[in-house]
């Protein structure tokens, strides 16, 4: 996936291309040069010039991204990036539903964490494969590991990937990874107002699970005034209420992912 | 290739690894687009870098120009001033059928109070221009 990096691991086809395009860009020095100094503040007076570069500054990481997303298109991948604050129950939804679903789909799981191979530890205790990304002091996981990781764990066609990011609601909702959707996972014992504290990340996601509903009899949640929270930052979200412990909730979250799977599995002219 | 103890995975350094905030990643990304263009671009030093900065794109401008000088020190912009041009926030109300401004992305329609908004400006991270040398 890395022709563009130059980091040397792995190699996809479409790199061909892009390197071609570094040639073709080097040709037009000369033109450049001529243009940009035409644009100089002070011409003669300064060897300063200015440069128009209008780049998204995401943009190298959104390459990458549309890389693996075409990868989980032509395969039939449906592939999901799971996002919430550390401690909301990613992982135990997780085992749970792989538990539920893994005799009826291939399922394989990408796990980031800044450190241990803990969780990728649990998800391969259930039988399916998983693939551990430690980002060190990085607050995220981007579209080029990601890359990395597909190339290392090779997800079979039509399956279903998980990727659990690093638990941060604040950078991961800025770095595509190439998903279908981003799953935001809230627990009911952060507070029903975490959607407007961190409204990046609740905006980015397409569903928004909200766990650990066994425990509501004992807490103060308001769960009606966390819904509307919600929708005020994103109005299109979809939200579903379980609990990954007791089971409760977890038959519509697996009727998603499902029919989910099924629209990716769909083979467009 | 450096071996993170219970990584599956080992990268080598340099793909955003070792940074600890938000804008230092961004920053982090800024730079490679800054080393990238002096390549095409034929420039040795960036005396200045002009940012489009959404109000609504996440992005803490107090780190950003924090993180910045950090990151660019010992590279071709080290010493680069950094100026950030911020463009508000705009997204279309649907009850209204116009644009507003908002300020955050929980706001409610100025006009009619709708959560109905569809952000459609200030989400962006731009690199618009260069002064080099």
């Amino acid at each position: 996936m890395c022709g563009v990096c130059g980091c040397g691991e792995g190699h996809s086809h479409s790199h061909d291309h892009d390197h071609e395009h570094d040639h073709e860009h080097s040709h037009d020095h000369d033109h450049h040069h001529e243009h940009d100094a035409a644009h100089s503040h002070a011409p003669g007076l300064s060897q300063f010039r200015m440069v128009q570069i209008e780049q998204d500054i995401l943009a190298k990481n959104n390459r990458y991204a549309a890389e693996n997303r075409g990868y989980f298109g032509e395969r039939g991948i449906l592939a999901l990036n799971l996002v919430s604050s550390p401690g909301s129950g990613k992982t135990t939804l997780l085992t749970e539903t792989i538990a539920l679903l893994k005799n009826d789909l291939d399922i394989a799981v990408i796990e980031g964490d800044q450190q241990t191979a803990r969780d990728a530890e649990r998800i391969r205790a259930t039988g399916v494969p998983a693939l551990q990304i430690n980002t060190g002091k990085g607050c995220h996981l981007d579209a080029h590991r990601v890359g990395h990781a597909l190339e290392t764990l090779q997800p079979k066609d039509r399956s279903l990937l998980f990727i659990e990011n690093v638990g941060n609601l604040v950078c991961p909702s800025s770095f595509d990874l190439g998903e279908a959707h981003k799953v935001v996972i809230l627990s009911v014992t952060e507070g029903e107002d975490k959607p407007i504290k961190y409204p990046d990340m609740f905006h980015a996601a397409d569903l928004m699970i909200l766990n650990k509903t066994d425990l509501l009899p004992y807490l103060d949640f308001d769960t009606e005034q966390c819904i509307h929270y919600a929708k005020q930052v994103n109005p299109h979200i979809k939200i579903l209420p379980l609990s990954a412990k007791t089971g409760e909730g977890m038959d519509s979250w697996l009727r998603w992912l499902k029919a989910e799977l099924e629209l990716q599995r769909i083979d467009y002219a | 290739m450096t071996n993170t103890p219970g990584a599956d995975l080992h990268l080598p350094e340099g793909c955003m690894a070792g940074i600890a905030m938000h804008e230092m990643s961004l920053c982090e990304s800024i730079l490679q687009v800054l080393e990238q263009q002096a390549e095409t671009q034929q420039y040795s030093k960036v005396k200045t870098v002009w940012l489009e900065i959404g109000a609504l794109a996440g992005v803490e401008t107090e780190a950003l120009r924090f993180s910045f000088d950090v990151v660019v020190q010992g590279s071709i912009a080290d010493h680069a001033q950094l100026e950030i041009i911020e463009v508000p926030g705009q997204a279309w109300c649907m009850p209204c059928s116009r644009n507003v401004v908002v300020q955050q992305l929980y706001d409610l329609c100025p006009h009619c109070g709708s959560h109905q908004l569809q952000v459609n400006s200030g989400d962006q991270m731009r690199i618009k221009e260069l002064e080099v040398e």
